[in-house]
């Protein structure tokens, strides 16, 4: 009975040791240590992988045209409590006539597993260029919105999001 | 089995630009988690959105696993004639459901 008690209470420390080195890398607390050299406001910045997927998601996306920054409007929350549902808006700044109107928008994350999140594809039927949805965000991280016009040209804008909870780390 | 709802305002007149809400009802498995047992669960989201007003398609969406379970889109629409609203999600596993709603323009 003691000998199964002392068991149970070793298991017990060692399981939540486990857990809390979990958590501590959960937390990105190297990260944190390193990212102290820079801005403070911003966690590290990402592996060579991930921003080589990045810089392929708006290759793909642009073809490899020159993106000028300006005419896009993306709203983020400033302090994202759970990254599994974050509401983003998008508005461009467009006549969206006949003749002139944005084709495409595509939003891209910067240190997501995958960078795509979502392509809109509108028409000069939607009378002005207004998106909105939910995405998934998960880290601290900045999100860029590129749109496509229909004269060719393509344009971004960007936000900064701080995630305290992150999507896609919880097993079920 | 699978619910999906479009929100339009309650009075339209013609020649409005009018928000359209669209929610169907979606897990958005994203195939990057793992169950306890380091098994990786397959992903399984909608992939693609339309919206047609009478017969033409004025706005479509292509989704990738960052977008929140229960997909939201909220989009602009030029109320130009009565008649239908169609919307369609498409996924995953034969994913497939269609949703109308009527417009009336006054």
């Amino acid at each position: 009975m003691n000998l199964n008690r002392k068991k149970y209470r070793t298991a017990s420390r060692r399981t939540f040791l486990t857990a809390a080195g979990v958590l501590l890398a959960a937390a990105g607390v190297p990260a944190a240590l390193a990212q102290s050299a820079s801005s403070p406001a911003r966690s590290a910045p990402p592996p060579q992988s991930v921003l080589a997927a990045r810089v392929a998601a708006i290759r793909r996306v642009t073809g490899g045209a020159a993106v000028n920054k300006g005419r896009v409007k993306l709203e983020l929350p400033e302090l994202v409590d759970n990254g599994n549902s974050v509401s983003l808006s998008v508005r461009v700044d467009s006549p969206m006539s006949a003749s002139d109107y944005v084709k495409a928008i595509h939003v891209i994350t910067e240190k997501n597993p995958q960078p795509d999140v979502v392509t809109f594809r509108l028409s000069p039927r939607c009378g002005r260029a207004l998106v909105s949805t939910r995405m998934r965000l998960a880290d601290t991280q900045t999100v860029l919105a590129i749109c496509e016009m229909s004269d060719g040209t393509f344009w971004s804008g960007s936000a900064d999001a701080v995630v305290t909870l992150a999507a896609c780390l919880e097993e079920i | 089995m699978s619910r999906a709802l479009i929100s339009l305002p309650p009075q339209i007149r013609k020649g409005e630009i009018i928000e359209v809400k669209a929610l169907a009802a979606h897990d958005m498995e994203t195939g990057f988690r793992h169950t306890q047992t380091g098994v990786p669960i397959p992903r399984n989201i909608i992939t693609d959105f339309t919206c047609s007003y009478n017969g033409a398609e004025v706005f479509s969406a292509q989704l990738h696993p960052a977008i929140a379970a229960n997909p939201f889109l909220a989009f602009s629409v030029l109320a130009s004639e009565s008649g239908t609203i169609t919307c369609k999600w498409t996924g995953d596993n034969g994913f497939a459901v269609t949703e109308s709603v009527a417009i009336n323009v006054a």
